[in-house]
């Protein structure tokens, strides 16, 4: 029992479960915060980028006594010049030992590898007078084939880096027989094809692009004893490492804030040419500096996310039983490997195999190097491909045996009374109840009434088919165990950190390692520290995103913030109290085993004496009347590494009609129960859920990042890379069991990326179970009317978009001509299906 | 991102206007409400040196009554004109299609004729005035001419106003007491149509007496659909007679292919919607 459970209910109402409003949010929503763009420095100067329209070219030349000349123009920079203060943008998990890596400067003095790339950099007054100046720089290049479709470039038709001699990246597997977590996969595939059930599919996970909503700023200020870097980034801690190890100035001269962040959705989980850039420049120059990006700069040279071929054969018995899944993945890390890169891949190793019993798993990866933007984690980052695959496939596996998706799903999913259960990837799940969700899922959508109205409507031919969709998800999140990171070979621990300081006043600072950018942790983390150590709410200030103010973290990405970053917080809060004890002890006259704390309160059992943790604080702060050989000072510090990984879950159930005439889609209806553990604070929650479901839908429908065949990106603005509105969606129904999580104090899960990894095979899932008996067993993604339209005319899975991909603000709007903008657009063509062995 | 630097003035009459184009020629180039010019120059792909803005001339503004006909100054937003009694009453296909035109801000702000002038193949509003006959009012230095619709929409974001001239007005035949549907085919809401049919009907004693009909996006310019209206002509407004003559819509169209839809698509497309459009004007739907 936690100490808050203990303290009696009529004192203090509790914080923990409370739908507090944000608190943030009043300084966010009205603009009355600092972005990284905000930022003003005495003497400031402004960096435009010279970026290569070409995908793959050499260098010939580049002229920049033009732009040189041009008003108020500083300096112009080209790779050369910066040389070796520039550093390198670095990978820092290696997947094998053997992984081929190509050196990324962040401005290349020799080649570009892909559309965007940063060829030079102005240096001026004013942001326009750069702007302006860039178009004066004259490069020249000398084309290069290049290496842009994914299957292509796997069979090294085009090397994206000539000198690397290949494209393959690195080859990560994972063997159940090997790791004697299971059978060997290939034995149960040949019995299956033998006598049970093979389904082997293949399928896209499409390009996408995170999108957020602050474009990304960085303020390199070098006039100081501390370097100072200012960023619109997810982790200030690990962007001071990397500037450390790459660019030679001591970590301790380096001081790295990140303001208020406008999102990030993995985007900014990356140290990025543009950040080096900067700071090379303001290191040369002894000035201030600030790079803004543009929303088209922000499409084509921020990370890129998913981007995969899955191949995939599972094998079962003739009743459904799973007995074997073997994945085959090829993942596009675009032209360098990022800074997780292909790990992305690797985070979803573990989870293909999902909620069910499968006795035999073998996963393999190759990543491969092509010309094109870089790919990283984007939310989800890598449980998003492995949910929509197994998801997708156990869809299949319904429609051969004959049963309901539900029905299969409950054949072979681990059972409530079977936890904590070690599958065939090896982790152990500790909680959770399938049955539960599902039935309140169920009954939240009205399952039985809609598949009732889905018969209907297919017996009388209704030209709008109605399709349900399910994805019973789960997922593994709270990054990481240190020591299963370095069995990974990921260059850095898991763990998290956190301060709590109490004030002479009773107010408390807590200082915590994660590092919000829109999530609401001052909200959750004042709940938890209010609940922990009996005061209010408001006498909590959560402090973060300043390595001179928060020196330790890991920062935030993989729901890690509250399941680790809490649990760090939690025991720091119980330090404290530790501390005080003795204290309240002593001031109260009574032995420490006679005091107990409850709300907020130190009391000597059995007497109506005792003290307010706050009364401590001040009578610490002055020191006056201490036990002998105790400091004066409650605050704490504690630094958590997690024993395990965390395993929320939940059911998504989502109900799509059809237009068979146009092949449009309407949404009608989509519920999820998730079971997240215990929820701090609700509406934070919701808020995850619901942007966490768009997200995931959009990448089922909407986002696609469609390149053209010399490797230009087509949907390069807003205009042509879908994001979807609020007019776009519609009201969720949400809801969640709990079943806390049994490796954290607080018993809480992840919840940031649920939304995301659960709600894309629900949606595919539903559309394509609308169509199927038109002969389609799969879409696309994302599924476009044009697409739904020619799966039900025969035409598979409606993978090419012929003809002419041409952006809305081409060429043609520029010159008032009649040429169009780009070339050609999406060939990639569908997977290939195929279904064996017996079946209903 | 920042457009390259400009020249700006803001005349207060449709003739320092002419003058000012006069003067600066081909470095010049007109601001209406900005909405498709300032993300041309934001991106760079256009570089005038000269912006003319004709958010001063009060003249260029709102939606008057001229006898058979209603006329709408160049000037108008999209959101007045949306909402303009007149317009509802004479011309309710514009009203329809300006209801599902980008979203509350752009129709804010964008105008009545820039949309027109800007003359994107893909913009709502040129299929609304060539199905309604509309008559484009252009000012030059050496007076007004008047062109009709079928002559305005010359190819993509080309029209028939020149290089020195200015489109003041848009008249808008009246044709009270007509059914009108602009069926608008898109994937997010805030899109450009992939396809859009805009249909106006005079439907007499449950027949159809006229169509006209309006087709977005089916070729470098708005285009009407002739061979259905002359199909519909006189027919039942019945789902099996207008489904019949939508079979048309797509003959003589020459759609783009994109992200959005290849050309053979978006022929279904335009077939499925004019039918759709129709029995909506129709009251048939
Ligand atoms: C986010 C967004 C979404 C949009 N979605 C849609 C949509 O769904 N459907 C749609 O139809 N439109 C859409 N638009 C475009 C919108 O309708 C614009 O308002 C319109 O195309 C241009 O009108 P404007 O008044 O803003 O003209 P401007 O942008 O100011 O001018 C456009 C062009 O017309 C010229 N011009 C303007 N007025 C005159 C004149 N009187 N005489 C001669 N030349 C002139 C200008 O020189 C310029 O070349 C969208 C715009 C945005 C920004």
């Amino acid at each position: 029992m936690t100490a808050t459970q203990e303290r009696p209910s009529e004192e203090v109402e509790r914080e923990i479960g409370r739908d507090r409003r944000r608190k943030e949010d009043q300084r966010l929503i009205t603009g009355r915060t600092r972005w990284t763009d905000n930022l003003t420095l005495p003497g400031m100067l402004h960096l435009a980028m010279v970026r290569s329209p070409f995908a793959h070219a050499k260098i010939v030349s580049i002229d920049t006594s033009a732009a040189k000349a041009a008003t108020n123009v500083v300096d112009v920079f080209t790779g050369p010049e910066l040389g070796e203060t520039l550093g390198v943008n670095i990978n820092a998990w290696p997947i094998t030992p053997e992984q081929v890596t190509p050196t990324h400067s962040p401005m290349p003095a020799d080649r570009v590898a892909f559309a965007g790339e940063i060829v030079a950099v102005v240096v001026a007054r004013t942001a326009a007078e750069a702007r302006d100046a860039a178009e004066l720089v004259d490069v020249e290049y000398d084309e290069l084939p290049a290496a842009l479709d994914l299957k292509s470039a796997a069979a090294d038709e085009v090397l994206a880096h000539p000198d690397l001699g290949t494209n393959k990246s690195a080859l990560w597997v994972f063997d159940s027989g090997e790791a004697g977590t299971g059978a060997p996969v290939e034995d149960a595939i040949s019995k299956a094809r033998a006598d049970g059930i093979v389904i082997e599919r293949e399928y896209r996970q499409q390009r996408l692009i995170p999108a957020f909503m602050e474009p990304r700023s960085v303020v390199v200020d070098p006039t100081g004893e501390q370097y100072v870097m200012y960023s619109a980034t997810q982790i200030p801690h690990i962007l001071r490492f990397a500037l450390a190890a790459t660019t030679g100035v001591p970590e301790s001269k380096i001081r790295v804030i990140a303001p208020d962040v406008g999102g990030g959705f993995g985007g900014k989980l990356q140290t990025t040419p543009e950040e080096w850039i900067a700071w090379a420049v303001g290191r040369r120059l002894g000035k201030p500096v600030k790079y803004t990006e543009t929303r088209s700069e922000s499409l084509v040279s921020a990370h890129h996310g998913r981007d995969q071929w899955q191949k995939l054969t599972l094998a079962a018995e003739k009743d459904g039983t799973v007995t074997g899944l073997k994945v085959e993945l090829l993942a596009d890390l675009g032209a360098y490997v990022a800074i997780v890169g292909g790990g992305v891949p690797v985070l979803g190793a573990f989870m293909f195999n999902a909620i069910y019993k499968f006795p035999a798993y073998h996963f393999s990866v190759q990543t491969v190097l092509t010309n094109k933007t870089w790919t990283d984690a984007y939310r989800g980052a890598g449980r998003p491909e492995a949910t929509y695959a197994i998801e997708r496939l156990m869809d299949e596996l319904a429609v051969e045996v004959g049963v309901d998706p539900l029905e299969i799903r409950e054949k072979n999913w681990i059972k409530h009374e079977e936890f904590p259960f070690t599958t065939v990837a090896g982790l152990e799940y500790d909680s959770g109840n399938y049955e539960a969700a599902t039935a309140r899922a169920k009954e939240m959508i009205g399952y039985d009434e809609l598949r009732a109205e889905q018969r209907r409507r297919r017996e009388s031919g209704d030209p709008v088919q109605l399709g349900i969709g399910v994805s019973t998800f789960t997922e593994m999140c709270g990054l990481a165990p240190s020591r299963v990171l370095g069995q990974l070979d990921y260059g850095a621990g898991g763990w998290e950190h956190a301060s709590v300081r109490m004030l002479a006043t009773g107010k408390v600072e807590v200082v915590t390692g994660a590092s919000a950018h829109g999530q609401g942790h001052e909200t959750a983390f004042s709940q938890i520290v209010a609940d922990r150590l009996g005061v209010a709410f408001e006498d909590v200030e959560i402090l973060h995103g300043d390595t001179q103010v928060a020196p330790k973290g890991m920062d935030t990405y993989g729901s890690r913030s509250l399941v680790v970053g809490g649990e760090a917080l939690v025991r720091a809060a119980d330090k404290v109290i530790e501390k005080a004890k003795p204290i309240a002890a002593h001031l109260l006259e009574a032995s420490a085993d006679d005091l107990e704390f409850t709300g907020g309160r130190f009391s000597v059992r059995g007497t109506d004496q005792g003290m307010a943790i706050g009364e401590v604080a001040l009578a610490t702060f002055a020191a006056h009347n201490l036990p002998d050989g105790v400091e004066p000072s409650l605050d704490s510090d504690a630094t958590y590494d997690p024993v395990a990984f965390n395993f929320p879950h939940g059911t998504h159930l989502c109900a799509m009609e059809v237009d068979t005439e146009t092949g449009e889609l309407r949404m009608r209806k989509y519920v999820c129960c998730d079971d997240i553990g215990n929820i701090i604070n609700p509406l934070i929650v919701s808020g995850q859920v619901h942007g966490g479901l768009v997200q995931g839908i959009a990448q089922a429908l909407w986002e696609e990042a469609v390149y053209d065949e010399s490797g230009t990106l087509v949907s390069g603005s807003f205009v042509d890379y879908l994001l979807p509105t609020a007019a776009d969606t519609i009201s969720f129904d949400i809801d969640h069991t709990t079943s806390p999580s049994l490796t954290n104090t607080l018993g809480t899960k992840g919840v940031g990326e649920a939304g995301t990894i659960a709600s894309t095979p629900a949606v595919v899932n539903a559309v394509v179970d609308a169509v199927r008996h038109f002969g389609v067993n799969d879409i696309q993604m994302p599924c476009t009317p044009e697409r739904v339209w020619r799966a039900i005319n025969g035409a598979g899975a409606g993978g090419s978009t012929e003809g002419a991909a041409m952006p809305h603000f081409g060429e043609a709007e520029a010159s008032g001509t009649s040429e169009g903008g780009g070339a050609m657009g999406n060939q990639e063509q569908p997977g290939t299906s195929s279904t064996e062995g017996a079946g209903a | 991102m920042i457009p390259v630097a400009f020249d700006y003035v803001a005349p207060t009459s449709v003739e320092d206007a002419l003058a000012a184009l006069a003067q600066h020629g081909d470095d010049a180039k007109i601001i209406a409400g900005g909405q498709s010019l300032l993300p041309v120059l934001r991106m760079r792909l256009n570089a005038p040196e000269m912006i003319i803005d004709l958010g001063k001339i009060e003249s260029l503004r709102g939606v008057r009554d001229d006898g058979d006909a209603i006329v709408v100054g160049a000037m108008t937003p999209h959101s007045v004109v949306g909402s303009d009694p007149l317009v509802a009453e004479h011309a309710a296909l514009v009203a329809k299609a300006i209801e599902h035109l980008a979203d509350a801000q752009v129709r804010h702000r964008g105008t009545f004729g820039g949309a027109l002038a800007h003359a994107d193949p893909a913009g709502d509003l040129g299929a609304p005035a060539l199905a309604l006959g509309a008559e484009f009012v252009i000012q030059g230095a050496g007076g007004t001419r008047t062109v009709a619709a079928d002559d305005f929409f010359v190819d993509l974001f080309e029209t028939a106003i020149g290089e020195d001239e200015i489109l003041t007005a848009v008249r808008i035949p009246k044709r009270t007491g007509w059914g009108a549907h602009y069926e608008k085919f898109v994937r997010v809401a805030h899109q450009w149509p992939i396809v859009a049919v805009a249909a106006t009907v005079r439907v007499d004693g449950g027949s159809i007496a006229e169509a006209r009909i309006g087709l977005t996006n089916m070729g470098s310019t708005p285009v009407r659909a002739r061979a259905v209206e002359d199909a519909l002509a006189g027919q039942p407004a019945t789902e099996d007679a207008v489904r019949a003559a939508a079979q048309q819509a797509a003959a003589g169209t020459d759609p783009p292919s994109d992200l959005n839809g290849a050309a053979d698509y978006r022929r279904h497309l335009a077939r499925v919607l004019t039918r759709r459009a129709v029995l909506a004007a129709a009251g048939a739907a």
